[in-house]
Parts: structure tokens; C-alpha cells; sequence
């Protein structure tokens, strides 16, 4: 399968997923550790792909939406953003919201 | 030029801003000094009013494409109306610590 179809794939099949440098419990870069914590804290599970283990996806991720940094947040198969907006959504309280949206 | 000129030329360049701010970061994180590969950037606009999060940062982040590229290894971006600044109190958020890197220079 082609690495974008794979990442699309991962996209579509979970309501929520973040692309990260590490894992939620051992994240290696602050950005994807706030960005996790702040999914946590949402109450519902989540996926998570380590970029740093799957090099296809770390070099491919930055097309599949024309967004070049880590991580990446997708709630329902959308684009949600980075850390900053994600962090910033969560204080907001909308990211709880969205994310019990789309695991209903 | 250093990178953080860069940064802020073409921003200024780019975006109407009444307030920008430009912070190297990259002592706080896992590289050499002097290094420019980890900032901030709080930009205070009414270019933004009536856009979403994410299309502000997609402003930025196609204004920086170049330096995304190889140049800058993170990027944190605070975007604000003139109101939303006044909100904020004229206070953009920390930056997180590092947590490693990538792995690519040793502790």
C-alpha cells in the first residue's frame, strides 16, 4: 500500500490519532507530549502513531495535509493541527467536545 | 543573515502585524549553542480576524516553507487579534521542554 493511502487509512479508521515523536506515555519531543497529555485529559482513548519507529510515515506525514511539523492531531478524519492548537482548543474546551464527537 | 532575521523579515513582510515576537528557543532543547532550530513566533494581527486556528497557522507555515524545510526543527506559533490579545494579556503561552528530541544528537 502506498504511505499516503496507509496514513489515510489510519486517519479514516480512527476517530482520533495522533502522529507523535514517542508514545503518550514516553513521548520524546515537549510539543507531542503537551499535544497527548491534553487528548488524555479528554477522557476517551485514542490512537497514536510513533513517527519516530516508522520512518515511511515521518517522511511522508508532512504532504499528506500540507502541514510540516509534529505532531499532528486528527479528530474524524479531519486536520485538527499541532500542538499549539491543539493546546489552545483544549483550554477552550472545545477539544473535549470534539473529541467526544467523534468517538460516539 | 541569521535565521532568526529571516523569520522575521519575511513575517513582517508578510503579515500586517501590530505586534511581533520572535524568540530562539533552541537552548532549551537538546543541540549545540548558537543553534537556530527551535522558536516561537506571537503575532498580534487583524489579518487573522475571521480565520480558524488552523488556517492562521497555515498562513505562517507557508510564509516560513523554506526555512520548515531543513532550517527550523520546531516551530511554535501564537496567533492573536488586536481583542484576543487584550484577552490574553498580552501573554502568549510557554513553549513546552524538551523531551529527547529525536534522538539524532546524544543527550
Amino acid at each position: 500500500m502506498d504511505v499516503l493511502e496507509r496514513i489515510d487509512k489510519i486517519v479514516k479508521d480512527n476517530p482520533v490519532v495522533i502522529f507523535m515523536k514517542g508514545t503518550p506515555q514516553l513521548p520524546q519531543c515537549g510539543f507531542s507530549m503537551r499535544a497527548a497529555q491534553a487528548l488524555q485529559a479528554c477522557g476517551q482513548e485514542f490512537a497514536h502513531v510513533n513517527v519516530l519507529m516508522d520512518p515511511e510515515i515521518f517522511e511522508n506525514l508532512p504532504r499528506y495535509q500540507d502541514w510540516p511539523t509534529f505532531p499532528q492531531i486528527y479528530v474524524n478524519g479531519e486536520l485538527v493541527g499541532g500542538c499549539d492548537i491543539t493546546m489552545e482548543l483544549f483550554q477552550k474546551g472545545e477539544l473535549k467536545n470534539m473529541v467526544e464527537e467523534a468517538v460516539v | 543573515m541569521t535565521v532568526q532575521s529571516v523569520i522575521e523579515q519575511k513575517l513582517a513582510a508578510g503579515i500586517h502585524a501590530k505586534h511581533m515576537d520572535v524568540v530562539n528557543e533552541s537552548s532549551n532543547h537538546n543541540v549545540p549553542p548558537g543553534s537556530e532550530s527551535h522558536f516561537k513566533v506571537v503575532l498580534v494581527s487583524e489579518d487573522f480576524a475571521d480565520k480558524k486556528l488552523l488556517q492562521r497557522h497555515r498562513m505562517i507555515n507557508e510564509i516560513l516553507a523554506d526555512e520548515l524545510k531543513d532550517k527550523i526543527h520546531a516551530l511554535a506559533i501564537h496567533t492573536y487579534t488586536e481583542s484576543e490579545w487584550k484577552d490574553a494579556n498580552g501573554d502568549a503561552p510557554m513553549s513546552p521542554p524538551c523531551q529527547g528530541g529525536d534522538g539524532s544528537l546524544s543527550p
